[in-house]
């Protein structure tokens, strides 16, 4: 199977496009998944996942198979969704409205009233989509900090420095909205 | 701020932004929309080369235009 795999990996570099077909396959429920938890619109995502893979083929001659898949494709989903976020704030469409419709957990603590997690959630929307995605990944979704860093292909201490600058533009915004966080 | 504003802050983005679905997948196949994304692709390259192979021809024709001297040298070079 490891064998298997690496050969995949090989052709694929080589410019095969059954092996690209094959990875695609194997790793578009992954890739979808990351950037779902990146961009929080199914619709996009799966535009996103496309440009991704687009993105992969287009750069199969400097694959490393050596390196494994799906950290490397990981990355470049980060980068596509990190480039949307960009277009999006630059069309001053923040994605607030997707995020917004997301604003209801199941289990919400009923101290914090609806109209507080939407003012977060709007706040949220309009940070720079570094930090946003810092955000997003480390404390949102809990993933861990040093997969955060591999995916945006930066250290571990410039995650949390990220996050913590998230949160203090986060705490602001809220404060100039009369909300004590 | 303190340690326990950035734990209470990140609460608050938790309780406003719930995580999503760990097993989350597309709705659709993608491959076939992955597949009409390459042919687009390989399309607009031929679309590239079509106009570079023509420029490069004009730029051929002129320079034997104006330069006729120029035949046996490019002859020597096919």
């Amino acid at each position: 199977m490891q064998n298997g795999s690496s050969s995949v990996l090989n052709q694929f570099r080589q410019g095969d496009a059954a092996a690209f077909e094959t990875l695609f396959r194997q790793h578009q429920r992954a890739v979808f998944g990351w950037i779902l938890r990146i961009v929080r619109n199914p619709a996009s995502a799966e535009e996103l996942t496309i440009e991704t893979f687009w993105r992969i083929h287009r750069a199969h001659a400097r694959f490393d198979p050596a390196q494994g898949f799906e950290g490397w494709a990981r990355r470049i989903a980060t980068y596509a969704a990190l480039d949307w976020l960009r277009a999006r704030r630059a069309e001053n469409e923040v994605g607030v409205d997707a995020v917004a419709e997301l604003a209801a957990p199941l289990e919400s603590d009923p101290a914090v009233t609806a109209e507080i997690r939407l003012k977060t959630a709007e706040a949220f929307g309009h940070l720079p989509p570094k930090l946003r995605i810092a955000a997003t990944l480390a404390v949102v979704e809990g993933q861990p900090q040093k997969d955060v860093a591999a995916a945006l292909g930066i250290s571990v201490a410039a995650v949390k420095l990220r996050v913590f600058r998230a949160l203090r533009l986060l705490r602001k915004d809220l404060e100039k909205q009369g909300i004590t966080p | 701020m303190n340690a326990h504003d950035e734990e209470r802050l990140k609460n608050l983005l938790r309780q406003a932004l719930p995580p999503m679905e760990d097993d989350a997948g597309p709705g659709r196949d993608l491959w076939p929309a992955m597949l009409r994304r390459l042919d687009e692709d390989s399309a607009a390259s031929g679309q590239v080369w079509a106009w570079f192979d023509g420029a490069l021809l004009a730029g051929l024709v002129g320079l034997v235009a104006f330069f006729p001297a120029a035949i046996p040298v490019l002859l020597y070079c096919l």
